[in-house]
């Protein structure tokens, strides 16, 4: 808060260099808690372009829509970052709610493929230009576009949590029974199931062969359309792949995903902002303590409050914890997709069980933690979690790590598997926003908690994992070094713990957050994991928006794949590691 | 090998000779039936959301599903006995799980892991959350949690487990004549669509608006919300 009340010089300096250079086209946004600038649409390719290419902001973090029902306009916010570090740059585009429509920012930045995808499927605002505008999480022909503030859901039953007719008064009723049809099911009026024509996926195979064209227009082979998933051994959950192959070779690849969308933002509209935080547990659900923590920063930048010293550590520790259990987990599954059937996978597990008894102590739960609070942690650790957390850190994983590296890492069967596999240049991975493992594989030493430092990581001493190839190797040796590089913060934020309180003021159920509107990311394990959140003063946030790095990693996968062999394709995936309850939320 | 036992296998009460007794077992047909089903259920390789993590916690070391003869999951439905729902069933993904559960052979078990499976869990309210799997397939044991830890989903097992052993090869479904129906797909409408549900459906959107009965949708035009 601190930070955004006293902008630094260098962000003055900013504000004169964009006004100045667009003064027709750019406005500092003046509303109250919010910061950046509002770009008129037709000059929006203009001057993304000169931010980009003048100023160096080269990756564009985030895109999201919002919808402002009251003044009847929607909002297109893109939060873009330097690769070589330092604060980010916000600007937006409005719109008005009908036939909202503004221009598509994939010819400056690829990397807003998908997220302007998404953003046409759930708020409904058209960017024109976009190559390939289908709806991503939702099927083709659903009715409406939910995350539009004047679209309600079949269970609706009031606009923001806790709902009156429950609390305080307390009665129960089950909201199957207010609906016609006793589930969970709307349909417009008039609406004759008979005269309907369901989705084919005409539009996904139409993209799917028009991919192809552009790639390989001399050849004149048998092209084979291959469907793998959603329910697929190896597609790391319910995700679907559509591929086009020319023998084994691959031409083309969509991912088709949704199949685990669960709403994450529309409940997270009608929940209070605590009521949130369980929610952030089940995106990313096998690094529950990252998401919490990026919620945590971002509505803490809201409220202007920092956690004591100890929670800090606590933190910090925890969310190391959670980048070790992922990778290990993600090498374990990894080496399943090469064909290692399982036993890599069971090593990975038990050094997993071991962090999962920590978490487990702590707050109560293996997985979904729902441990950190604004402004502090739920829980201090309880007797004896520091001994286990103090041997894991010092002895045991330091060499389980070594040990893994050993086994595999010079193993023939996954070097020729993998050297050189689905190779992704350092400026592809930048303009396709890739964050995390996967860009950093690629030879860019970009991590937020070196180029943008939140909490106290600017305190420990560790290096930026980088690897230089780009390619599937060089993606699983990462989480190698970045293991290593967790134990190191680990080791010293365990020896550093301070005593004292780990929560700042009273633990509140309900808080109070001044409306206006906050982007808090976190380098999660998967990558740059952010929450832009929008409050209005009540007690229901207005926006919730996450930046899933499994959801934006994607936008990468065809440029790995094509030219590789369909069974590259798991390999790939794998090595990208993806989570589908993030990926779809 | 524990239910190995003679006194597990042979409970008819016949009188066998003390020199034949390890080498005979007299008993029922059910009883070995079961006994061989119970000890080899093979899940189908199937993971939905987070409860998967929890299964594959299950199948490895430390909790060892291989007790139960039940580490082979297979990824193919027509190889697998039980189909565990471990996560959230959503709509987009319902047409394709009735689908896998038709294709599976019978004797088929379905078990519910987790509280979306069961009943939606804390999604329930979602525009694309299907309230509970049992809406489109039949459920022989719900485990509840928010994942259920890897102990419970056991219980869970040893609850089929029992579940299988009390049932009897004469009066069991897949063995008598008449075919068994298919459950029909749900189809992607501008909601989804349960087949079985178009005449309901049909009659609630032909209403005119203000028409006595119907619960009045606050948006317009649509019925249901």
């Amino acid at each position: 808060m601190t930070e955004q009340m006293t902008p630094s010089v260098e962000e003055l300096a900013r504000v004169d260099e964009l006004t100045a250079r667009f003064p027709e086209a750019v406005t500092p946004d003046t509303r109250k808690g919010y910061e950046g600038y509002i770009v008129k649409p037709e000059n929006l390719i203009e001057v993304a372009t000169y931010i980009r290419d003048e100023m160096g902001y080269d990756f564009l973090a985030n895109l999201c829509g919002v919808d402002y029902l009251p003044e009847g306009k929607m909002e297109v916010v893109y939060n873009v970052f330097r690769t070589t570090g330092g604060r980010g740059l916000t600007f937006k585009v409005q719109t008005p709610r009908e036939a909202a429509s503004v221009p598509s920012l994939v010819p400056v930045y690829p990397g807003a493929d998908f997220q302007e995808r998404e953003t046409w499927d759930l708020l409904g605002i058209r960017f024109e230009g976009h190559p390939d505008l289908r709806r991503i999480l939702m099927w083709e022909g659903f009715n409406g576009h939910p995350l539009r503030k004047d679209w309600r859901e079949p269970y609706f039953e009031e606009e923001g949590k806790p709902f009156k007719s429950r609390w305080p008064d307390g009665h129960v009723y089950r909201i199957e029974d207010k609906n016609p049809f006793a589930n969970n099911v709307a349909y417009p009026e008039g609406f004759d199931p008979d005269q309907w024509e369901p989705e084919n996926d005409a539009k996904l195979y139409e993209s799917l062969r028009r991919s192809v064209k552009e790639l390989y227009s001399d050849l004149d082979t048998e092209i084979i359309m291959v469907n793998m998933g959603p329910q697929h051994p190896s597609t790391h959950g319910v995700f679907r792949i559509a591929v086009a192959l020319d023998g084994e070779t691959v031409l083309a690849l969509k991912p088709v995903m949704g199949y685990l969308h669960r709403n994450h933002e529309k409940i997270g509209e009608r929940n209070t902002f605590l009521q949130n935080m369980p929610f952030t547990d089940r995106l990313d659900y096998l690094s529950s303590m990252s998401n919490n923590f990026g919620y945590a920063l971002a509505v803490e930048k809201l409220m202007g409050i920092k956690p004591p010293e100890r929670a800090e550590y606590l933190r910090v520790i925890m969310a190391e914890l959670t980048r070790i259990s992922n990778h290990i987990f993600a090498i374990g599954m990894f080496l399943n997709d090469l064909g290692a059937y399982f036993t890599p996978a069971l090593y990975a597990i038990e050094e997993r069980e071991l962090i999962l008894d920590i978490f487990e102590a702590v707050s109560g739960s293996r997985m979904m933690c729902n441990y950190f609070r604004f402004g502090g942690v739920a829980r201090d650790l309880p007797e004896g979690v520091y001994d286990k957390i103090y041997k894991l850190v010092y002895d045991r994983l330091p060499r389980r790590i070594d040990e893994l590296d050993l086994y595999l890492t010079n193993n023939e069967i996954v070097r020729s598997r993998t050297e050189g596999v689905g190779v992704l240049t350092p400026e592809q991975a930048i303009a396709f926003s890739e964050a995390g493992p996967v860009l950093r594989a690629s030879g860019v030493p970009y991590d937020i908690r070196r180029a943008d430092p939140y909490s106290i990581y600017d305190r420990f001493d560790f290096d930026v994992a980088v690897r230089y190839h780009g390619d599937t190797y060089d993606r699983y040796l990462i989480r190698i070094d970045e293991m290593r590089q967790s134990i190191r913060i680990l080791q010293q934020a365990v020896r550093d713990l301070p005593e004292g309180p780990i929560q700042e003021g009273k633990p509140q159920y309900q808080v109070r957050v001044p409306a206006g509107e906050a982007y808090g990311r976190v380098e999660g394990p998967k990558g740059e994991l952010g929450y832009y959140v929008v409050s209005n003063g009540k007690p229901n946030p207005w926006r919730y928006h996450v930046r899933a790095p499994s959801f934006i990693n994607l936008n990468a996968y065809e440029t790995m794949c094509v030219g590789n062999k369909i069974a590259d394709v798991v390999a790939i995936l794998g090595s990208i590691d993806i989570v589908l309850g993030e990926t779809d939320r | 090998m524990s239910d190995m036992k003679q006194e597990n296998i042979n409970s008819t009460r016949f009188d066998i000779p003390p020199e034949l007794q390890n080498q005979v077992a007299i008993t029922t047909l059910d009883k070995i039936y079961n006994w061989g089903r119970r000890s080899s259920v093979w899940p189908l390789m199937f993971g939905l959301a987070c409860c998967a993590m929890e299964m594959i916690c299950t199948a490895a070391s430390r909790y060892d599903l291989a007790r139960f003869g039940m580490e082979i999951m297979r990824p193919s439905p027509r190889q697998a006995d039980l189909m565990i729902v471990s996560g959230t069933v959503t709509k987009k993904m319902i047409p394709q799980i009735v689908r896998l559960y038709n294709q599976m052979p019978e004797p088929k078990y379905v078990l519910a892991m987790g509280a979306c499976a069961s009943g939606g869990g804390p999604f329930k309210e979602g525009y694309n959350v299907v309230s509970g799997v049992d809406r489109y397939i039949p459920v022989d044991v719900y485990v509840p949690g928010c994942p259920p830890t890897p102990q419970a989903l056991l219980h869970g097992l040893i609850t089929l487990q029992r579940k299988i052993d009390a049932q009897s090869i004469k009066d069991a479904r897949w063995y008598r004549k008449e075919e068994i129906a298919e459950i029909p797909i749900p189809i992607y409408g501008p909601d989804i669509i349960d087949p079985r549900q178009i005449e309901i459906i049909k009659q609630q959107t032909r209403r005119q608006p203000g028409a006595n009965g119907s619960r009045r949708s606050r948006s317009a035009g649509i019925v249901g919300r």
